[in-house]
């Protein structure tokens, strides 16, 4: 059986959902942080597998710009949950409930 | 295209990514996101794109898993046993599992995916890094110039966010 494009468009959905799944699951903010990046590794699969397979390059040059703004985003993000430590002492999402009812 | 090496790499890419979301420790999710980084790469090596493997492995595994262990152990929480969980949000839990594996059957089922174009690309085009260069300085030029700013302001935005401020009442 020869890989094809299904391939690594099921694995890329199979990466998609356990991301999803830690965002849901787990309390701590770090990790929900992580797999958020889990995810959206997981779509950049899906846009390179679907690039070569179609043997254009702009699929790749869109990656390129996604871990960009990955980049931007992890700093801009971690920044955030520094402040919220030190202002809140807690990264667990069920303790920072400052905006409920 | 080698069966074993995908079947190989995205046994490794699927472990780490349950383990990251699995595992109790913080710093051991972590270390499971690189190595499941790492199996991306190789799986974007298979798919001819070198140049994002290599950018992959700087990019995320080099500077944004560092920068994630650097805040586990600034921040080093241990936190205690967590609180179980609601019915309420293991009813969606499950009803959202069930619409996502939903989706990955059906994907796996598509007949439009399964005739794919072939792996007819010749394969040394996508090597080419001149034509990288061309399109991101020709067709993606003013992308280009968007996530340059974008960066300039990330870096001033976490510089601002990292300030202390005084006279900020806490919210409690």
């Amino acid at each position: 059986m020869n890989i094809g494009l299904q391939h690594f468009i099921v694995l890329s959905a199979l990466l998609f959902a356990i991301g999803f799944f830690g965002v849901l699951l787990r309390k701590n903010t770090l990790v929900i942080y992580m797999c958020l990046e889990l995810m959206l590794v997981a779509a950049t699969l899906a846009l390179v597998a679907f690039s070569r397979f179609n043997g254009t390059l702009d699929g790749n040059v869109f990656v390129f710009f996604i871990l960009t703004v990955a980049a931007a985003e992890v700093a801009v993000g971690l920044a955030i949950i520094v402040a919220l430590f030190r202002r809140r002492q807690t990264v667990q999402v069920e303790e920072l409930n400052a905006l409920k009812n | 295209m080698s069966d074993t090496y995908f079947y190989l790499f995205a046994t490794v890419t699927v472990v780490s990514a349950l383990a990251v979301v699995f595992n109790k420790n913080t710093v051991a999710a972590a270390l499971a996101f690189l190595f499941g980084l790492c199996g991306v790469a190789a799986l974007f090596l298979q798919l001819d794109a070198q140049l994002l493997a290599i950018l992959l492995v700087l990019v995320y595994a080099g500077a944004v898993v560092a920068l994630f262990l650097f805040i586990i152990m600034l921040l080093d929480m241990q936190g205690g046993a967590r609180k179980p969980f609601k019915k309420l949000t293991i009813l969606s839990s499950l009803v959202a599992g069930a619409l996502l594996l939903t989706g990955v059957y059906l994907l796996a089922n598509r007949p439009e995916l399964a005739q794919s174009p072939a792996a007819g690309v010749p394969s040394g085009v996508l090597l080419d890094l001149k034509l990288y260069g061309a399109k991101l300085f020709t067709t993606y030029l003013l992308p280009v110039q968007v996530v340059g700013f974008l960066l300039l302001i990330a870096m001033l935005g976490v510089i601002v966010l990292s300030k202390k401020f005084d006279g900020l009442e806490d919210v409690k």
